[in-house]
């Protein structure tokens, strides 16, 4: 069973949710991903003070220049270099309201906290560049198959120690 | 990072810091660059603290207005779905065009 909240803490049950969002448009239940079992439990090989960060995050932030996500299962990725202008940051999803994100675009992609702590040497380096994409793809096959083999290569090839995963 | 409790758990990550605040600020409040510090080094801590896989940190941040009874309202929240480039402003559509 997925590990229940703490006692007093009043979650708003995402998945509960839609299963019961979805039950009043009368579509059929969506399918969460569950995994019984944690992934491997890396332990770090360096202190994080030393350690290079890759940021990745699912808010669907691109980058002024850069193509826009669409809105349709876009298993499609942003790479954007981890000095970029914060004012050069855009957002574009459709599930959650952007409104903060559009103002400050590190609610979801928080890079200059990141820059920040690289600055007060609380980590060591980020990598070249974030990886971004945009969540509520609604096909698990075509994320297994499609994103995810492309986002591992990204990261794995920019050897990083940490991953930071931001989704919305 | 985390702001959905229920996905995480579901989705079981080896680390996680949960954030109890509404969807769409993960890594914190906008324009409050010394919370959003706070929030992804405590994150980031995880990876030295953490001692087995599975666990969901709980973030002692409190979002600073009523917000749960609005975002357990059910409607449908989602914008309609396109499959051509939802560009945030016209000068990046153009500008993605010239590059």
């Amino acid at each position: 069973m997925p590990l229940e909240p703490p006692l007093g803490l009043d979650i708003v049950d995402h998945i509960q949710q839609t299963r019961d969002s979805y039950a009043q448009l009368g579509y059929d239940s969506y399918r969460w991903a569950h995994e019984p079992e944690s992934a491997a439990f890396v332990r770090p090989a360096k202190p994080l003070a030393e350690a290079t960060v890759a940021l990745v995050a699912s808010g669907g932030v691109y980058q002024a220049g850069q193509v826009a996500f669409h809105h349709k299962d876009d298993t499609s990725y942003r790479r954007i270099p981890t000095d970029v202008a914060t004012a050069d940051l855009r957002t574009s999803h459709f599930a959650y309201d952007m409104t903060d994100a559009r103002v400050d675009p590190n609610v979801v992609f928080p890079i200059d906290a990141l820059r920040a702590m690289v600055d007060a040497g609380t980590i060591g380096s980020l990598t070249t560049h974030a990886l971004t994409f945009m969540g509520g793809i609604y096909s698990q096959r075509r994320l297994t198959e499609e994103l995810i083999p492309e986002l591992s290569k990204e990261i794995a090839a920019m050897e990083p120690d940490v991953v930071l995963l931001v989704p919305v | 990072m985390s702001s959905s409790w229920s996905i995480t758990a579901s989705a079981n990550p080896p680390r996680a810091a949960f954030l109890d605040y509404p969807l769409g600020h993960t890594a914190g409040q906008p324009n409050e660059l010394a919370q959003q510090i706070e929030i992804a080094t405590a994150a980031l801590q995880l990876v030295e603290t953490a001692t087995e896989p599975g666990q969901i940190h709980v973030l002692p941040h409190q979002w600073p207005t009523p917000w749960k009874a609005k975002a357990r309202e059910l409607s449908d929240k989602r914008s309609e779905r396109f499959d051509t480039p939802q560009y945030e402003r016209a000068d990046d559509e153009r500008a993605a065009a010239a590059t």
